[in-house]
């Protein structure tokens, strides 16, 4: 097991099962976020927010989604370095004038480090001020959930104001079209990995792939550019 | 329509392993569009001969597509412009009359340079010795028919062992993988009776040399399948990572 971890394609075992992780996770952050364009003062994204924030599974997967996150991060970086090293320092003089092979494919790192700035950015504009700091926005207010009144933190509040201002908005749409491309080749790439693939399913997948990857990636971009537009004042 | 072209070439020139290499400039006149890529080159050579120079080393052998033996990375492709072509079946009518062609080696840090275009692929007959064999004495001709082979299986088998292991894969690949080279050679006996009885230990130990010999992680960009003048499908690929993650767990 151990020279399993060690091989390349142990590693990229690890990169692909991550990926697929992350995957299923902006699924379910997707659909939360989705409660944001309810337009009831933000009740029902604060009573699914205290769902997530009170749920004993959700504490298990926390710390799960951390790992993943550190696990994809650091063997993306290590594929990529010994990458460089296999293909040696010589570049072609000609260049690379291969047809038919996505961009995406060819700049998962880039993206990846795009996506990882966004992502400090976002844990310091909602996780920070949620679970360590605190913020005045986050007073609690009453919420009905199931008839009875609860007692919730306004997570509404801060994200409806961290929305109204424009570079945020500016650079969540491009964070979600970065992420769509990351993802677009990181489907289906993540299957033909673990091995599930073969010349039919590579089809499916891509095409699979596609509409998840621009449905998350417009999705989280739509409703941080409805936010600013139609949910302030 | 047979005519004759002027073309300026650009030819990576390097004398040994160590040398820093460089490319030089060479005109070459009234060059048939009826004659292949290696002859060009072999005009060339002649025109250098006379001229008292160094002819350009390069490799070539069978030229007819099936030995593997050329390479030559031109105009920004393995093997030349067009496609499911080795660099020997590439014809000048491909270029045209006033034309700078570059020409150039593989580059991979598992293919060093040993002299102008011609690359060092041991590696790859490295990873074939770790494995890429069926280590039973099979005995004489079989009936045809004694062993049911699945005609998908047959297909796919047949379709894997048409790779000639030339390298273009590597030498397209921007992680300098040979997953392509190494999932066909196990992928053409592991799909048939004979092969399969060792494919766990074959996907194992091919993909350990591969890994020793430096090869790039791949990265399913899949620029390796469309530059192979074989057009190996990289669904191999998904095969022997399917092989090779089962055997694994099986230790």
């Amino acid at each position: 097991m151990s020279s399993l971890l060690c091989s390349s394609i142990g590693k990229k075992l690890l990169m692909g099962l991550s990926g697929l992780f992350l995957m299923m996770f902006l699924l379910i952050h997707l659909t939360v976020n989705s409660l944001l364009l309810i337009p009831d003062g933000g009740d029902t994204f604060n009573a699914a927010a205290h769902f997530m924030a009170t749920n004993p599974f959700i504490a298990v997967v926390e710390p799960l989604l951390a790992i993943g996150f550190i696990v994809h991060i650091v063997w993306g970086i290590l594929l990529t370095l010994q990458n460089r090293k296999a293909r040696g320092s010589a570049r072609y003089a000609s260049g690379n004038k291969t047809k038919g092979v996505t961009w995406a494919s060819q700049n998962m790192l880039i993206l990846g480090i795009t996506l990882f700035a966004f992502l400090v950015l976002h844990v310091a504009h909602f996780w920070v001020k949620m679970k360590l700091t605190g913020d005045p926005l986050l007073n609690d207010v009453t919420v009905n959930i199931a008839g009875v009144p609860t007692e919730v933190e306004n997570a509404y509040a801060l994200i409806n104001a961290t929305f109204a201002e424009l570079w945020v908005v500016i650079v969540y749409v491009v964070a979600g079209i970065g992420l769509a491309l990351h993802l677009s080749h990181g489907f289906w790439s993540s299957f033909q990995t673990i091995g599930f693939s073969n010349d039919i399913w590579r089809k499916r997948l891509t095409i699979l792939g596609n509409v998840y990857a621009w449905f998350v990636g417009i999705g989280f971009s739509l409703i941080a550019l409805l936010q600013y537009l139609f949910f302030q004042g | 329509m047979e005519k004759n072209i002027n073309l300026t070439l650009k030819v990576w020139r390097q004398n040994s392993p160590k040398d820093k290499g460089g490319f030089e400039t060479y005109q070459v006149k009234d060059i048939s569009t009826g004659s292949s890529f290696l002859e060009l080159l072999d005009v060339l050579n002649e025109q250098l001969i006379n001229e008292g120079k160094e002819p350009v080393a390069f490799d070539h052998d069978c030229r007819e597509g099936i030995c593997g033996m050329c390479s030559l990375y031109i105009n920004g492709h393995p093997h030349g412009p067009d496609s499911e072509i080795t660099t020997c079946q590439l014809h000048m009518r491909k270029f045209n009359d006033g034309d700078t062609i570059w020409i150039e080696p593989w580059r991979s840090a598992g293919f060093p340079v040993i002299k102008d275009l011609i690359v060092d692929r041991d590696a790859f007959d490295k990873i074939i010795a770790a494995g890429g064999y069926v280590s039973v004495n099979t005995g004489g001709v079989p009936d045809g028919n004694a062993i049911p082979i699945p005609k998908d299986n047959a297909d796919e088998s047949m379709d894997a062992a048409s790779c000639i292991g030339c390298g273009a894969c590597v030498a397209a690949c921007k992680n300098g993988s040979a997953m392509l080279f190494v999932s066909a050679k196990a992928s053409q006996l592991a799909l048939l009776p004979q092969g399969k009885v060792e494919a766990a230990r074959r996907a194992k130990n091919m993909v350990a040399r591969m890994d020793d010999l430096g090869f790039g992680n791949c990265t399913n960009t899949g620029a390796c399948e469309v530059e192979c003048p074989k057009g190996i499908s990289i669904a191999h690929i998904a095969r022997l990572n399917r092989e090779y993650l089962s055997a694994k767990l099986q230790d």
